[in-house]
């Protein structure tokens, strides 16, 4: 590229360029999330390209022991979520799990995470599915993050129920999604890409009251 | 709209849940020697009752496992969740009624594990109407 001779920053890797030409699904709205949050009260960002596999395997086998072992741990239950450093692994099923890693830990980035997975599973019963297209994260942060989700979940997001560090898959704006506690004012909300558009929209919306001051 | 009680995964709305029609309705021992009207009674009768009806429903939007669900019609009262393949918790060890309509062999949808009725109510007829099946 033409820049590189003139610009002082360093090259770029090969892995570095690939995302630069990566569009991603709710790209279309990144200006649109800028515009729409507001510091200290709720924002919304799309976290990009997160590495994301998908696991069946049944608890209690050898190969979710070994699947155990590369991620950390797999989730017992509906709304645990598991795992170690910066992988989580979380509960879709009692033989589902996904798990959720950091971009470079894909394989297409020289990540080797999918490849570990694919041979802890083996031969076995069950699979190991790259997933990372699949769905889009958004993260939605701030003291009325709670208030703009309840627009359109209907579990009781309160936070004597809805504990930090716990995912659930449900529906948000009529439209299934992963919604993910990752702590006491920030979650993040996994849509199917091709709903990512109509959803970012949807919770922009729900942000949009909270730009004005409040009526008494 | 009804709150339904997953078995994985808790209370839920109805909309992430998708029907799966009658319980119990088994797969026939050995297709090949029904008659059409039997085929078509396995494939297209079901209970209609006014009161407790045993259903399959699936979690479609979260755990996306099936379950057994007892429910009355008219109240829409959930009287009993229970797994795949287990028997109707209102009929365990109750004595055979007339079987239905809709059921060749007495048994569960998945297991055969010998649930030996579908109907949960005593106002199914014994058959179908003789016209209905020509």
């Amino acid at each position: 590229m033409a820049e590189t001779a003139a610009s002082p920053t360093p090259a770029k890797t090969p892995a570095e360029k690939d995302l630069a030409v990566r569009t991603s699904p709710a790209g279309s709205l990144r200006d649109a999330f800028a515009a729409g949050s507001l510091a200290g009260t709720v924002e919304i960002a799309e976290l990009p390209f997160l590495t994301m596999v998908g696991i069946r395997a049944a608890a209690g086998s050898d190969a979710a022991r070994r699947i155990a072992d590369v991620t950390g741990g797999l989730p017992a239950r509906s709304g645990d979520v598991a795992g170690s450093g910066d992988i989580s692994v979380l509960w879709l099923g009692p033989s589902e799990f996904l798990v959720v890693a950091p971009t470079e830990a894909h394989e297409s980035l020289g990540g080797d995470l999918i490849q570990a997975l694919r041979e802890a599973l083996g031969g076995d019963a069950g699979q190991v599915v790259d997933l990372s297209a699949n769905r889009t994260t958004f993260e939605l942060t701030g003291p009325q993050a709670r208030s703009v989700l309840e627009k359109g979940c209907s579990l009781d997001l309160h936070p004597r129920v809805f504990k930090a560090g716990t995912a659930y898959s449900t529906e948000i704006g009529n439209i299934p999604a992963l919604l993910w506690k990752t702590g006491e004012d920030s979650f993040r909300v996994f849509p199917r890409a091709s709903f990512a558009e109509f959803l970012g929209r949807w919770l922009l919306d729900g942000m949009r009251e909270y730009a004005s001051p409040e009526v008494p | 709209m009804l709150l339904i009680p997953c078995p994985n995964c808790g209370p839920r709305d109805e909309t992430e849940f998708h029907y799966g029609g009658q319980a119990h309705v088994a797969y026939p021992e050995n297709p090949n020697e029904l008659s059409d009207t039997e085929w078509s009674r396995y494939l297209f009768y079901r209970e209609n009752p006014k009161g407790i009806f045993a259903e399959r429903w699936v979690h479609s939007t979260g755990c996306r496992q099936w379950f057994n669900m007892l429910r009355d019609t008219v109240s829409y009262d959930i009287k009993a969740i229970y797994p795949m393949g287990a028997k109707r918790p209102d009929q365990a060890g109750a004595p055979a009624a007339e079987s239905g309509t809709a059921s060749l062999a007495a048994d569960s949808t998945t297991t055969g594990t010998a649930a030996p009725d579908i109907s949960g109510t005593s106002i199914s007829p014994a058959s179908a109407p003789e016209g209905a099946t020509k």
